[in-house]
C-alpha cells in the first residue's frame, strides 16, 4: 500500500472510531477542518509511526508542520525519502 | 510597592494608571476595563459578598474574568472553579471550602444537593456603582485541581503567592495585549490574566466553544503581542492556516514538556518572538522561565539560593519559594510541602550534560495536550472485557498532544497472543468499544498491544516505568 493510500486508510479508520462524518479526503482540506480534532491527528501520526515506521513531526525539527491534507501526505513521503524506507507506489 | 502590600487587584488596577484604553476581550463581548473600576457586573450586590467564602462557577469566562477582579479584596474566601468541573464534585467542594455565596452567570438550580449558600448573579454588562463603601481585606484564593479518585483537590494560594512570580517592571507598555489558550481559571491561565490586569495591558480571553482558527483570527484582530499556551496548545496553532494571522513578539510555554523540536517550530515560524517556557503547577507555582531556546534548564538552577530554590530527590524535582500554595483546603489531600518548606512537585528529571530534562510523573500520570490521564482508570475499564486477564496503561510521546495513552494487554488462555490474528482484531476492537463508552476521549488508548506477560515486582504490584 502507497504512503498516500495507508494514510487515508488510517484517515477512515480513526473517523470510524470517534464516529465522525469526514468531509472529501481532498488535497487542499485543511487538516483541523478535517473532522479530526487534535487529539484525534495525534492518534493518526503515533498509528502513521507503526504501520510506516516515519514520525516527520519529530524528526524534521525545522520544517513547519502540514496545515492541508496533501501538505500533510508529502511531509511522509518526503520522510520516506530521506530516511530510505520503501515507499512502495508513493511519490 | 512590593506585591504583598497591595490590597487588591482592583486597588492595583485604581493606582494612578488610566484604563480607558485597556480591554477585556471575550468572544461574545468585550469590556473596558476603565469602565469597571467605575462600575459592577454583580448587579449592585458586592457589599452583600464582603468576608464571605465565594464559589465563583460560571459559563463565560468574560463573567468570571470581571468577578475576580470585583471580588479580590472583598471575599474572605474565592473559590475558582474551572468551567469543566463535573457538577457531581460541587457538593462535596462547598461542603469543604465552607461556601456561603455561590456567585455563577446561568441558573446552578438544576444539579441539584448544593444546599443553601446565597445566589449571586453576575454577567459580562457593567452598570454604575452606587456608591457603597466595601470593606477591605486580604482574599484567601482557592484553586482546583484534578486528583487520583477524579475529585479536585482544592489548593490555597494567596494573591500574594499568585503574583509573586510576576516582574511588573517586565510589559509595563499599555500596547501590550496578553492571550492565552489556558483558561483563566486554570493556575496557567489566571498567571496571564493576572499579568495583564497588574501590568498595563489588555487581554483577549479564550472560549472552549471557539474552533483553533476562531481564536487565531481574533488573536491577530487585536493584534496580540504576547501569548502564551501548552506545547500542545502551539502545536495545534502551527496546524491551522491561521497561525499567520499572528506575529506575537513573546511566545510562552508553560503546562508540558517543552521538547525542543516544539520550540524549534516556534523559533522557524515565528523569527522575531522572544520564546520562553515557564515551569509551574498549581501547588508549586512558577517554579521557573528558561528563555535560551533550549529545551530543559540549566543545571546550575539547581541548589542554587535566590528567589526560589530547587533540589532534586529521588529523582523528583522540589522547589521552595514565596510563590508556592499554602496547603490543600481537605487534609486528606495530603501535605503541600515537606518540613523545610520544598513542594515536591511530582516530575521526574534527570541530567544530560549540564541540563536537566523532564522525562514524566511519579505517579505515572499521563498529559495528553494539557489533560491528566490515571493509568490505573484506564487499566480497570479495559479489564472489564471478558478475554482480559490483565492490562498495563503507559504513556507513548506524541509530537502532537504531548503524550498519549498506550496499552499493554495480557489476554486469557493461549501464552502465544499472536496465534489467533484474526481474533486478537475482534478483541482489540471490543476493548476500544468498552473504553469509549467508559472514558473521555484523551483517555481511551491510541493503541493496544496484546503481548504474552506482563512484568510483576517481588511485592506483587505490576512494574511501572513512569520515566
Amino acid at each position: 500500500m502507497s504512503i498516500e493510500s495507508t494514510i487515508i486508510a488510517e484517515i477512515h479508520q480513526i473517523g470510524g472510531e470517534i464516529e465522525k462524518d469526514l468531509p472529501p479526503l481532498t488535497d487542499d482540506l485543511v487538516l483541523l477542518d478535517s473532522g479530526l480534532d487534535s487529539l484525534a491527528i495525534a492518534i493518526l501520526v503515533t498509528r502513521l509511526e507503526d504501520t510506516l515506521g516515519l514520525d516527520p513531526f519529530t524528526e524534521s525539527n525545522d520544517t513547519p508542520p502540514p496545515v492541508t491534507l496533501g501538505e500533510f501526505i508529502r511531509f511522509y513521503q518526503n520522510a520516506a525519502k530521506l530516511s530510505d524506507v520503501d515507499s512502495g507506489q508513493a511519490g | 510597592m512590593p506585591p504583598n502590600c497591595l490590597t487588591s487587584i482592583r486597588d492595583k488596577l485604581g493606582n494612578g494608571s488610566d484604563c480607558s484604553g485597556r480591554f477585556l476581550w471575550g468572544v461574545t463581548a468585550t469590556v473596558c476595563l476603565g469602565d469597571l473600576l467605575r462600575g459592577t457586573n454583580l448587579g449592585d450586590r458586592l457589599p452583600e459578598l464582603s468576608g464571605r467564602s465565594v464559589l465563583l462557577a460560571t459559563r463565560d469566562q468574560l463573567a468570571a474574568a470581571l468577578a475576580l477582579i470585583e471580588l479580590d479584596g472583598v471575599a474572605r474566601r474565592l473559590i475558582v472553579c474551572p468551567p469543566d468541573i463535573p457538577s457531581v464534585h460541587l457538593p462535596s467542594v462547598i461542603a469543604k471550602c465552607g461556601v456561603d455565596a455561590i456567585v455563577s452567570d446561568h441558573d446552578l438550580q438544576d444539579h441539584g444537593g448544593l444546599g443553601g449558600p446565597l445566589r449571586f448573579t453576575c454577567s459580562t454588562a457593567i452598570t454604575p456603582v452606587k456608591g457603597q463603601e466595601v470593606e477591605h481585606r486580604a482574599t484567601e484564593w482557592v484553586l482546583l485541581t484534578s486528583g487520583t479518585t477524579g475529585a479536585p483537590k482544592m489548593v490555597i494560594h494567596s494573591l500574594g503567592a499568585l503574583m509573586a512570580a510576576i516582574d511588573l517592571g517586565q510589559n509595563l507598555g499599555s500596547d501590550v495585549v496578553w492571550g492565552t489558550f489556558y483558561d483563566i481559571r486554570r493556575y496557567g491561565g489566571l498567571q496571564i490574566f493576572l499579568r495583564a490586569i497588574l501590568g498595563r495591558g489588555s487581554l483577549v480571553l479564550s472560549s472552549a466553544s471557539e474552533s483553533v482558527a476562531d481564536h487565531l483570527t481574533r488573536l491577530g484582530a487585536h493584534a496580540v503581542t504576547h501569548l502564551s499556551g501548552t506545547p500542545s496548545h502551539w502545536r495545534r496553532a502551527l496546524m491551522s492556516p491561521q497561525a499567520r494571522s499572528i506575529a506575537p513578539c513573546y511566545i510562552r510555554l508553560s503546562g508540558e514538556i517543552a521538547d525542543q523540536a516544539s520550540l524549534n517550530a516556534l523559533r522557524s515560524f515565528y523569527p522575531e518572538a522572544r520564546i520562553g517556557h515557564a515551569f509551574a503547577s498549581t501547588e508549586a507555582g512558577v517554579g521557573f522561565e528558561v528563555n535560551d531556546g533550549l529545551a530543559g534548564f540549566p543545571a546550575s538552577m539547581v541548589g542554587a539560593h535566590g528567589e526560589v530554590e530547587m533540589k532534586i530527590d529521588n529523582g523528583s524535582l522540589r522547589i521552595r519559594s514565596a510563590r508556592t500554595a499554602l496547603r490543600y483546603v481537605d487534609a486528606g489531600d495530603g501535605v503541600l510541602a515537606d518540613e523545610e518548606g520544598f513542594v515536591d512537585t511530582g516530575d521526574i528529571v534527570e541530567l544530560r550534560g549540564d541540563r536537566y530534562h523532564f522525562l514524566g510523573r511519579t505517579n505515572g500520570v499521563i498529559n495528553v495536550g494539557g489533560l491528566k490521564v490515571y493509568p490505573e482508570e484506564v487499566e480497570a475499564v479495559i479489564n472489564r472485557h471478558p478475554a482480559v486477564r490483565m492490562s498495563i496503561v503507559r504513556s507513548r510521546k506524541n509530537p502532537i498532544t504531548g503524550s498519549l495513552v498506550s496499552a499493554d494487554v495480557v489476554l486469557k488462555g493461549g501464552p502465544d497472543p499472536n496465534s489467533a490474528d484474526g481474533q486478537i482484531a475482534d478483541f482489540k476492537r471490543e476493548i476500544l468499544q468498552i473504553c469509549h463508552q467508559s472514558l473521555a476521549a484523551h483517555k481511551i488508548p491510541a493503541t493496544i498491544r496484546c503481548v504474552p506477560a506482563l512484568e510483576i515486582a517481588a511485592a506483587g504490584k505490576l512494574v511501572r516505568h513512569h520515566a
